[in-house]
């Protein structure tokens, strides 16, 4: 009795079973096979148009140790190629040669500003030797980051033909050597102009009425200014702003995929590009203030003094201060300052 | 002349990796560098696809035009190469390729990357073919001996075709016909445009 039993409940199982796979088929089959009837291995398999479709890049696994390797395909590649060849040069070739052509044309219509009332004799220190030290420094690294830089992005199509592809290669590997470790001492001079000139750099109600005048630059008057002007201010803080965020993005680049992905370093190139040509036309016109723009500004940072008479046209309000507290210097006649 | 192209035939790949390995021997090519690889999609899940990759010799390549030394060169057979006599080892082919061919002999911070190498479709370098000046750099110049990628050549599955594009796509439309499905030319519409009606 108990083995008719067993054999009962044996046959219902199967039954049971069989029941589940004949109901099962049908829904699999309809994904193994394709029209006609013949097994489609492919109906569930992975499509490079749908990849493309659910993300911009393709992944997978792979065996080797270098797991970046693992990424199949990123054609943003093409849009980040874009930007090199056709965007980034646009944008440098305009600012650059923009600033260049305002400044002809400013010197040529402006001429130098003089020192209205001619030099007094007397001077007053302007910047401290440290001062000047991390200026100079700041500005040799610049010139040649500025230069090596422009060299990545222009080089190929200005000086590439002049010289042949040997030399250039030559030149262009220093340059990127260059380029590579004066970022550091450049980075320093960045953190230490940021710091030695915070105080005097914080906008204020002086900076509106010096904006408001056109700072002297459109007309003959002087409005009065502290240590710094308002445009002074503005060069200050693309430098501290501009050179951050050149560091930044060029450290991202220098050590590659330390924190950053392939699309990260292209985001970062687009960066460091676009701030480097701006930030190259705005020193332009720093230089061009500072030398032959202005009568009596180079030497501030040359020998670090001033003559009094150019304090009290550029920075009248600074001159009250320093007078007060007894800086300036009476130059007896015969050791006059040359003038610069 | 041939217009030399790769395609992976995906229902093929069976991820033996002999490609990479014969590649590697062949070109005697250093430690840390693959030209070729082979990446699993959906790895152990159903419908995973393994495709073999490298340098897929792109129509208007995207690594010559950001080169910043313009050490690319394409050859009469569309094989797109470099020099590394000229390379100085910047990265910028990186950040550009679509298929993370360009690879750099160092991780190299500070821009000691070294020069860069890459798949040269078995066809070598500028120097003269098949000499030990061209080989140390670049590997074996296979094209010369009218040979034809050897990664391609040793496949197991013929999955890797290497040849010229009208031929090769042929032969995967043939395949496709007759055994009535394909997952596609892999990486075919990023570096040449166009692609195979399957």
């Amino acid at each position: 009795m108990t083995a008719f039993f067993t054999r009962v409940r044996n046959a219902v199982g199967v039954l049971v079973l069989l029941a589940a796979v004949v109901v099962a088929i049908p829904a699999s089959a309809q994904q193994q096979k394709s029209s006609d009837g013949s097994v489609n291995p492919t109906a569930s398999s992975v499509r490079e148009e749908q990849l493309f479709k659910e993300m911009n890049r393709i992944s997978g696994r792979c065996t080797l140790p270098d797991q970046k390797a693992c990424t199949l395909e990123q054609p943003a590649g093409r849009d980040w190629r874009h930007f090199h060849q056709v965007t980034l040069p646009w944008i440098g070739a305009i600012v650059i040669l923009g600033m260049l052509a305002v400044l002809v044309l400013f010197y040529l219509i402006r001429g130098m500003v003089r020192i209205e009332h001619g030099r007094s004799g007397r001077t007053l220190v302007r910047f401290n030797a440290f001062e000047r030290f991390v200026h100079w420094m700041t500005a040799v690294c610049f010139i040649v980051l500025a230069l090596s830089g422009l060299n990545i992005t222009f080089g190929k199509d200005l000086l590439l033909p002049l010289i042949g592809p040997e030399a250039f290669t030559g030149w262009s590997q220093w340059a990127k050597y260059a380029h590579n470790y004066l970022s550091f001492p450049f980075t320093i001079g960045v953190v230490l102009i940021f710091l030695i000139w915070l105080a005097g750099n914080i906008p204020d109600r002086t900076d509106v009425e010096w904006l408001k005048e056109g700072g002297g630059i459109v007309g003959n008057q002087h409005p009065p200014a502290k240590r710094f002007n308002a445009g002074q201010k503005m060069i200050y803080w693309i430098v501290v702003l501009g050179g951050g965020a050149v560091a930044i993005t060029g450290y991202l680049l220098m050590f590659p995929f330390w924190g950053t992905s392939i699309a990260g370093m292209q985001t970062a190139q687009v960066i460091h590009g676009i701030v480097g040509v701006l930030f190259v036309a705005a020193m332009l016109g720093h230089i061009y203030i500072g030398t032959i723009g202005m009568e009596g500004a180079f030497e501030a940072m040359g020998t670090g003094t001033v003559d009094e008479n150019w304090a009290k046209q550029h920075h009248s309000v600074w001159l009250e201060e320093e007078k007060a507290k007894g800086h300036v210097e009476a130059t007896p006649p015969g050791r006059m300052q040359p003038a610069e | 002349m041939a217009r030399m192209k790769f395609l992976c035939d995906a229902d093929r790949c069976i991820e033996c990796n002999a490609c990479v390995t014969a590649c590697k021997n062949e070109h005697e090519v250093p430690w840390g560098i693959n030209r070729r690889r082979v990446i699993t999609i959906n790895d152990g899940r159903p419908g995973e696809r393994s495709v073999s990759m490298a340098c897929m010799h792109c129509t208007d390549a995207p690594c010559a035009a950001v080169c910043p030394v313009n050490c690319f060169y394409t050859t009469a057979d569309a094989v797109v190469l470099h020099s590394k006599d000229l390379c100085i080892g910047c990265g910028y082919c990186f950040y550009a390729c679509p298929f993370g061919a360009p690879q750099y002999p160092r991780v190299g911070n500070f821009g000691s990357r070294g020069k860069m190498d890459k798949c040269t479709f078995c066809a070598g370098g500028p120097e003269a073919d098949n000499t030990q000046a061209e080989f140390v750099k670049y590997g074996t110049n296979r094209l010369a001996e009218g040979k034809l990628p050897l990664c391609a050549e040793m496949c197991s599955t013929k999955s890797l075709l290497a040849g010229d594009g009208e031929i090769i796509a042929q032969i995967y439309r043939e395949r496709v016909v007759k055994r009535g499905y394909g997952s596609g030319a892999w990486g075919w519409r990023t570096a040449y445009r166009e692609t195979i009606a399957t």
